[in-house]
């Protein structure tokens, strides 16, 4: 179908360019993307008959490396007692 | 040195952007509504079992009346036992730990029970003030114990849960820190520091989910007495 209307993983990788010079960057775009993002993972993982602790544990996870990458820097620069 | 310890509570922030608000708002991810089918995944059947379960265990004590209160003291519930339990993964932020949060928890919904039953029914709120079968002597001293007792409530329902949360969290990083500079040294003695640092993991996992039932409970009582 025409470029705009497909989904990421269905575009090519010589055409992401073009995909995403037709992609909505406004703040409902973004936003609307966003939730599409979500309620994708969601139905694919989460909102089946007979999930197991996979959905919610990669979600978990995901969440745990966000908060590594914000603490990076404050992270990186605490030395512990190391005089023993 | 020592400071380094509570450097793990400071609220953080990317490039000026205080990132509370996307930990505060990231149980909601955790729970999802119920949509319109009968029979929904196993996640939302299991989180709608532990809320009926929650709502009878703090609607049971409480009045018709009362039962107004229940979206938003379950609500509140399920907020602070997905926040506290999620600050026992590693590297995450648990908004509970800071005060300015709890008493803004705490707070607002004391002062509501508390002008709900000045309003309703002031004689028997202000009657809480006196204990039934106190001595005549000792009335004009108890008065005014009760009434701090009552005006420390909001007080004492934040501090309780940032000094629990706060501790627990504090006490898991000293404990790894110990383990970690020991292994070199004496592997056996840092053995011994792991076995003490899965039963404290345990018990703070326990406490997560204690504290938010105290904050709730505690909450429902004071509305028992004014509704």
């Amino acid at each position: 179908g025409p470029l705009s209307e497909r989904r990421l993983m269905d575009v090519r990788l010589r055409e992401l360019p073009a995909w995403l010079a037709t992609c909505d960057f406004s703040l409902q775009g973004l936003l609307g993307g966003v939730q599409k993002a979500w309620s994708s993972y969601y139905d694919k993982y989460i909102n089946v008959k007979r999930g197991g602790p996979a959905g919610i544990s990669m979600l978990l996870a995901g969440y745990c490396l966000l908060s590594y990458g914000w603490n990076y820097q404050h992270i990186s620069k605490i030395s512990f007692l190391v005089s023993v | 040195m020592i400071l380094s310890f509570f450097d793990q509570f400071t609220s953080p922030c990317l490039l000026g952007i205080p990132l509370i608000l996307i930990s505060m708002l990231f149980p909601t991810l955790l729970l999802p509504s119920p949509t319109s089918r009968w029979i929904t995944n196993r996640l939302s059947a299991l989180q709608l079992w532990l809320i009926h379960l929650t709502t009878k265990q703090l609607m049971l004590p409480l009045n018709k009346e009362g039962h107004k209160w229940a979206l938003i003291l379950v609500s509140l519930m399920a907020l602070l036992l997905t926040t506290n339990l999620l600050g026992l993964l590693p590297y995450t932020f648990t908004p509970t730990t800071q005060l300015s949060m709890n008493m803004a928890l705490a707070f607002p919904l004391w002062l509501a029970t508390l002008l709900t039953g000045l309003r309703n029914q002031p004689t028997t709120s202000l009657g809480h003030l006196l204990p039934e079968g106190t001595p005549t002597p000792l009335i004009p001293a108890l008065i005014l114990i009760e009434t701090t007792s009552l005006l420390i409530r909001p007080l004492a329902l934040g501090v309780r849960l940032t000094a629990n949360l706060t501790a627990g969290h504090l006490l898991i990083q000293l404990i790894s820190t110990a383990t970690t500079t020991l292994l070199p040294i004496l592997p056996t003695l840092s053995a011994l520091t792991t076995l003490i640092l899965l039963l404290l993991t345990i018990l703070e996992i326990a406490v997560a989910m204690i504290q938010a039932y105290v904050f709730v409970l505690l909450l429902s009582l004071y509305l028992q007495e004014n509704i």
